[in-house]
């Protein structure tokens, strides 16, 4: 406690870190319009997240071997001065009270993160969990990874045992974002805490709007989700404090940002 | 969702002296000298001095009352006032974690902090191996291999090791569940901050202290620096007063409150547990009211630290600690009070902890496999109500009937402690006269289906053929994990499709078994209700 005040800064809220207006506005930027336009359910191979950057790439806490694919290089973005978040792919739809054990079953906790090849195999038994009447299942057989990206869910995801192997799973696997209705509280902090995946909560019950293999956008800036099949859009409620956590990378890369931790 | 502020009178008259603090703390010892007679404000006088010494957040001495919740969250991060919804780096006083997500934190901690970096404070680190123990399986054996390697490089002071793996009791230094053990080595105090890699942390709030799950980057984060990010929850009050009947526990009392709030009811909340029926329990039944916690969705649940709380540290801890309590005029989100004198046993049914019904209506279920264990219920207290139930019936278990300490602890107790009424015999006398198991050895293993070989998967899986709206719900057969206690009583349900794990039993069925037979010793008796329990642990 001792070592670590001494490099701290007075109590940073994230309320107070935000992000600014102007910056959220430049979803429209050239720059990180999305390419993603194809209806094929397995062109989501790489994940599609394109993500803000006024950080450089090296300070993200990823998991070097994943592919975070930033539609705009980071430079450019950075170049650019503008933040903006937008996820586009193929959906996977659930319903409630999914709980851990069907995001990574107990028997799968013996896989550390930490470690890049058993961070990549996580990722192929992510929702593995779910009922056999789940089709396609979320990840093919001999998959490392899923073909769909952002998953739609309704009441209290993510609930049961803490293991943050869940979300790993989900982020290993490429999901981008989780749209549901609500959370488990450990579930979404634990989401905030990797930067893994985004924990977004939509206004209604998008879980009997959406079906499996619609294909989506998620405009963060506007709380807003498209569904390009069905041609719908729908509200979301704002990410909140957590956005900025998740936003920097991660509660590392967070707190690097805020000087609550050196920087490297 | 207005709450009407109930001030217990500690409390309040905590508070009433603040209001007057720098007045008495000038004059206190002035008017003992000189005002023999002036008795009652002699008292106060001499108490203002210590009042004085308390920083500002725990007395309540605050503009705006606070909870409990919030008034530990204050101090832990150096703030005169919280309210929730705040967002604060808070001081962590212990870090708990275990072989299944301690590996994953202590890899974060080294990717961020460096191969070299050296833990926060090597003293406020508990680490204690518990979930997959006692198996074969390479990668759960390397597991708590890294642990110990990780520990002996930190010298960690408090890692509860386990290296002969074919008998735990060749291992002094071995606990078992950690939310037990963590109790019961005295790392649980008023006032303080816990964090765990564990769902089930909220246990440790029985002490009054803060104590919440957390994930493993959390963990990797709390490890170099010792703080944590954490908002700042609402708090949720339950009052819950008169005469506990004797056959209630604490088990009872958390499910009538999830029942009544659901397993959403306290998601990103605190609970506070207060009244007369909860002064009475003692610091084991507190923790059952607490470990549940989670089960409501709930971030933790406190119970305030009294003359209980003190008596159970005594021997366990020298650490100086400092309880704090809500005040007057703090602001719950809403409460709900409780007349405990007239509740019933109650049951959980599958396949959730909010699904309430009395034990009377399930008297007719039929039951193949019985479980005395878990982080909830198997605690010495635990095992001992169980006892009681076997010695009061007389019978032989007619389905296997599973026993696990949760510690070495309380393995032990269970070995040596007589039971009250039974001319002298231990918990495992009767249980073996009884015909059940003999007590497996102390771990997670029966909850939590680790590798093939652990305690929860040695039994053959047997396909449920229970409730038709379940086998609907999921549109197949169902591999039922059920765990069922009868001391805690709860049946643990876990009814996980592909989880092929070992516990199970049958719902509903109208045949006698030795359920029934222990039920019918129980309104003897009576203590005994049970419960179905989906497991999120």
């Amino acid at each position: 406690m001792a070592a670590a005040a001494s490099i701290i800064s007075p109590n940073p809220t994230v309320a107070k870190l935000s992000s600014n207006p102007s910056a959220i506005n430049s979803s429209r930027n050239p720059l990180v319009t999305l390419k993603f336009t194809s209806t094929s359910p397995n062109y989501a191979s790489s994940k599609p997240l394109i993500s803000s950057s006024s950080y450089s790439s090296s300070s993200l806490p990823r998991f070097h071997h994943k592919p975070f694919s930033t539609l705009a290089p980071p430079s450019a973005a950075a170049a650019a001065g503008e933040a903006a978040t937008t996820f586009h792919g193929v959906c996977y739809v659930v319903g409630d009270n999914i709980d851990t054990d069907q995001i990574i079953p107990a028997e799968y906790l013996t896989l550390v993160p930490s470690k890049p090849e058993e961070y990549k195999k996580l990722g192929s038994y992510a929702l593995c969990g779910l009922p056999s009447s789940y089709q396609p299942r979320f990840v093919e057989p001999d998959q490392f990874k899923s073909n769909f990206t952002i998953i739609i869910g309704g009441d209290n995801f993510g609930c049961g045992s803490s293991r943050e192997h869940a979300p790993v799973a989900l982020g290993a696997a490429g999901v981008a974002a989780v749209v549901a209705e609500s959370y488990a509280r450990i579930f979404f902090r634990n989401s905030v805490a990797t930067g893994e995946i985004y924990p977004l909560e939509s206004e209604g019950r998008l879980c009997e709007e959406c079906k499996t293999g619609d294909v989506v956008t998620i405009e963060l800036a506007n709380n807003k989700l498209i569904n390009h099949t069905s041609g719908k859009e729908y509200q979301l409620k704002p990410i909140g404090d957590a956005g900025p956590v998740i936003e920097a990378g991660g509660i590392f890369a967070y707190a690097r940002k805020t000087g609550m931790i050196p920087s490297r | 969702m207005a709450s009407t502020a109930i001030t217990s009178p500690p409390t309040r008259l905590i508070h009433k002296k603040d209001v007057g603090l720098s007045a008495f703390s000038s004059r206190g010892s002035f008017s003992i000298r000189n005002s023999p007679k002036r008795v009652p404000q002699k008292i106060v006088s001499v108490m203002a001095p210590q009042q004085s010494e308390r920083k500002p957040a725990t007395t309540g001495s605050v503009k705006t009352g606070m909870t409990m919740t919030e008034k530990i969250l204050a101090k832990a991060s150096e703030k005169p006032q919280l309210t929730p919804g705040d967002n604060v780096w808070v001081n962590v006083d212990v870090l708990m974690t275990h072989d299944v997500c301690g590996p994953g934190a202590i890899g974060i901690f080294k990717r961020e902090f460096g191969e070299d970096a050296k833990v926060w404070d090597r003293e406020k680190v508990v680490i204690i191996p518990d979930h997959y123990i006692f198996t074969t399986d390479e990668r759960a054996n390397r597991n708590v291999d890294i642990l110990r390697d990780f520990c002996n490089e930190q010298n960690i002071k408090y890692f509860y090791d386990i290296k002969d793996l074919g008998n735990f009791k060749a291992n002094p230094d071995y606990k078992g569940v950690c939310h037990v053990a963590l109790a019961q080595e005295g790392h649980c105090r008023p006032g303080e901050v816990l964090l765990g890699t564990d769902s089930h942390t909220c246990t440790a709030g029985a002490f009054g202290q803060f104590a919440t799950g957390i994930g493993n980057t959390d963990a990797g984060f709390v490890l170099g620096t010792g703080k944590l990010l954490l908002k700042v929850p609402p708090t949720l009050r339950f009052v819950m007063d008169g005469e506990m009947p004797d056959y209630l526990l604490a088990k009872d009392l958390i499910l009538q409150i999830i029942g009544e709030i659901s397993v959403a009811g306290a998601t990103y909340k605190s609970m506070e547990f207060v009244g007369t029926t909860v002064e009475s329990l003692t610091m084991e039944e507190r923790m059952t009211l607490c470990n549940m916690v989670v089960e409501a969705g709930g971030k933790n649940g406190v119970v305030p630290a009294d003359s209980t709380t003190y008596k159970y540290l005594e021997d366990k801890t020298s650490v100086p600690f400092e309880p704090v309590y809500s005040d007057g005029q703090a602001r719950f989100l809403s409460e709900y009070r409780f007349d405990i004198s007239k509740l019933e046993p109650l049951v959980a049914k599958p396949h959730s902890p909010d699904n309430r019904a009395l034990a009377r209506e399930c008297k007719d279920v039929k039951i193949d496999r019985v479980y005395i264990g878990s982080c909830t219920g198997g605690k010495t207290e635990d095992f001992m109500a169980a006892a009681k139930v076997f010695l009061a019936s007389g019978k032989k278990v007619k389905v296997p009937t599973f026993l696990v300490p949760a510690t070495q602890k309380v393995w032990m107790d269970v070995y040596a402690l007589p039971v009250p009424g039974s001319g002298g015999k231990t918990c495992a006398q009767i249980f073996e006269e009884a015909g059940c198991d003999t007590p497996a050895s102390p771990s997670c293993g029966a909850c939590l289906g680790g590798p093939r070989d652990t305690y929860a998967r040695m039994n053959e899986p047997q396909v449920c053929i229970v409730d038709r709206s379940l086998i609907e719900k999921w549109n197949e057969c169902i591999v039922l994990w059920i765990i069922i206690s009868i001391m805690d009583r709860d049946i643990r349900a876990k009814s996980h499709v592909s989880t092929f794990t070992c516990l199970r039993t049958e719902i509903f069925f109208n045949e006698l078994a030795s359920w029934v037979e222990i039920r019918q010793a129980c309104v003897l008796l009576p203590t005994c209700s049970f419960r179905f329990v989906v497991d999120s642990g």
